[in-house]
């Protein structure tokens, strides 16, 4: 047999595509030659299989070698397809049956000595070999326990070439202790680990005062609603939003593979915690580029950026005037769409971008803790607080000024501040709440409903509505802006338990949109 | 003749015995042009074969067949045709092999690769 297949997985953003590895010796001068579009990086496979085939103790076909990547039109990038290119090679060569392999899909970067090296994007190259009706996946070890997220998939991790080889020839392992070489464990790319959670010891009753800002918070957890605080140092704006994860509910199931199919792809998946189940949490230095905030690359390495780290959870952009132009508002469509197209001439990628954003800012330059402190020409506030450009305020729901804590709050608030939990179990209820109503729909919380089903069907009575006509009467409100004050008022409902929302639920909403709590 | 030159002319005897055993008949040995040398041409019955011998005292430097590149294997084949030409074969009619030779004890460890170009 001088012909063999074997399969592996090409990811474009988080989509992955089974790709048929063929290899077939045929007559020739003898060498490997590649074909089906590789990239530099994959071309460099050649010489990373050779090394690991004569370091595993195989001997090298000298032969002409063809491996060929179906489909040949789509680019592939990077160097997943190592461990592939060398089953397929071997098993061309007679050196393992071409049946065994025949099945497998098998993912892994190839160190000169064999080994198998770590990967990112393992989760989704799982998931499109499961969807692909093959059900052996070969890993690296490293990666073996995010593979097993994937139910109903057989997971083969394996540390080096060797091991695989006597797994395919079944034979016993190679009794060599591989285990005694510690793999360092280093991120993906040579990115270095998350930091950990910082969010563990984090709680709501950390915060003084500011009432009314934590009612904003408790309404954006419980409705998934976007966040705007402004207001002079020093008053809890940071502070409240880095406690906006602890009000969240535990990401589902489903939602959670998602998050955690994004973060290994980007490679920023901690080792020792293959499933993200908490919200995440991002936040971004106001000098991030463009293509940090949205995701970006050139040619075929397309990395999702901020908001989809943070699908699913909260961006927070801290001093968001400060951002460079035109940051903020890439932000409009992603805040729409909930996902980010990234075209280049190679292909579009598709990465999820469906988060919560925060965004905090001194209302001027000179930030006096008191308003008549201020020392900013009229212009030069203006021209600071119009950073954050009227498309993108139209699109946040929840816009709230706050002052400094009272002096009676800093010193004696804390005895009634409620904590995390008992505010995350109310959110919990507004969620099911939502969620009763919105079952048999794709839709989960009160800000993911479309504008026309929303004025559909839940549309409050006249009554209740008297105050938004007012302000659509008087132009203060744009039809987007009614939209958005009905979602809250959905969740400000949903949190007080009533069935629909009253005119204080409508009015309520409608003040945090204007930004003023009347 | 050093020792390199030596081992090349065994290694071309052992070569050439070895076709003769597959029933080959071996036409020419060291077929020289102004463009290089032939070191062996033989008939298979079928077709006229052009054979480069590459012989190696061991694989430390690497496997002689690694030793044909591109270069070499579009050399050889411009070499056989002209072999063709001058002995009036149709150059469709005539291939390129290589037989690489290890020495192994006192003979050679011997792999024939068909058709190279």
């Amino acid at each position: 047999m001088t012909l063999a297949k074997t399969r592996s997985v090409s990811l474009v953003g988080v989509d992955g595509f089974v790709v048929d590895v063929e290899a077939a010796i045929t007559s020739g001068v003898p060498g490997l030659h590649l074909v089906g579009l590789p990239d530099a990086a994959l071309n460099e496979a050649r010489d990373r299989v050779r090394a690991a085939i004569y370091n595993s103790g195989e001997d090298w076909p000298n032969r002409h070698v063809t491996v060929s990547l179906f489909p040949a039109s789509l680019p592939k990038k990077g160097s997943t397809f190592d461990l592939a290119i060398a089953i397929a090679l071997l098993a061309a060569a007679e050196a393992v049956s071409p049946l065994s392999c025949a099945g497998l899909t098998l993912v892994g970067e190839l160190g000169l000595d064999g080994r198998v090296r770590s990967i990112p994007g393992v989760l989704p190259a799982v998931l499109a070999s499961a969807n692909a009706g093959c059900q052996t996946v070969v890993v690296p070890r490293p990666n073996g326990a995010e593979a097993r997220l994937v139910p109903g998939v057989e997971v083969v991790p394996v540390a080096s070439l060797r091991e695989l080889l006597c797994l395919l020839r079944d034979e016993p392992p190679p009794t060599e202790d591989e285990s005694s070489e510690p793999i360092p464990h280093h991120g993906v790319d040579g990115l270095t680990p998350r930091t950990p959670d910082r969010r563990a010891d984090l709680d709501l009753a950390d915060v003084r005062g500011q009432a009314e800002a934590r009612r904003a918070l408790e309404i954006s957890a419980a409705g998934g609603h976007h966040l705007f605080f402004s207001g002079p140092p020093g008053c809890g704006k940071t502070m409240l939003a880095e406690r906006l994860p602890t009000l969240m509910p535990p990401l589902e199931p489903e939602a959670a593979l998602e998050v955690t199919a994004i973060h290994s792809v980007a490679g920023t998946l901690p080792p020792d915690q293959p499933m993200i189940t908490k919200p995440p949490f991002h936040a971004p230095h106001h000098t991030a580029t463009r293509a940090a905030i949205v995701g970006g690359g050139s040619g075929r390495v397309l990395q999702p950026g901020a908001v989809s780290l943070a699908h699913r959870g909260i961006l927070f952009l801290d001093e968001a005037p400060e951002f460079h132009g035109g940051v903020l508002d890439a932000l409009r469509q992603p805040l729409e769409e909930g996902e980010v197209r990234l075209s280049r001439v190679e292909g579009t990628a598709r990465f999820p971008a469906s988060f919560t954003l925060v965004l905090a800012a001194n209302p001027c330059p000179c930030a006096a803790a008191k308003q008549m402190d201020c020392s900013c020409a009229p212009n030069v506030r203006r021209k600071y607080i119009s950073r954050i450009s009227g498309p993108l305020l139209d699109r946040i729901d929840l816009k709230l000024e706050l002052t400094p804590a009272s002096r009676a709050e800093l010193r004696y608030d804390l005895e009634f501040a409620e904590s995390s939990t008992v505010v995350a179990e109310r959110v919990l209820d507004a969620r099911e709440r939502a969620m009763k109503r919105l079952s048999g729909t794709p839709w989960r919380t009160n800000s993911e409903i479309p504008g026309p089903e929303l004025r559909r069907h839940f549309t409050p009575s006249g009554e209740a509505m008297r105050a938004a006509d007012e302000a659509l009467q008087k132009g203060t409100l744009s039809a987007r802006g009614l939209d958005r004050v009905l979602r809250v008022a959905w969740t400000i409902a949903d949190l007080a338990g009533r069935s629909d929302p009253g005119d204080d639920d409508v009015g309520g909403a409608l003040a945090l949109w204007n930004g003023r709590w009347t | 003749m050093n020792g390199n030159q030596m081992l090349g002319q065994r290694g071309e005897d052992a070569a050439a015995a070895y076709l003769g055993r597959l029933g080959w008949k071996v036409l020419d040995r060291n077929w020289r042009c102004s463009e290089g040398e032939l070191d062996i041409v033989a008939y298979d019955g079928r077709l006229h074969v052009a054979c480069e011998v590459k012989t190696r005292r061991s694989t430390a430097f690497g496997d002689p067949l690694e030793a044909i590149t591109e270069r070499k294997a579009a050399r050889l084949r411009k070499l056989a045709l002209r072999w063709a030409a001058a002995n009036r074969v149709p150059g469709a009619r005539i291939r390129v092999d290589v037989i690489a030779l290890v020495c192994d004890g006192d003979g050679f460890a011997l792999e024939h690769l068909r058709e190279v170009c």
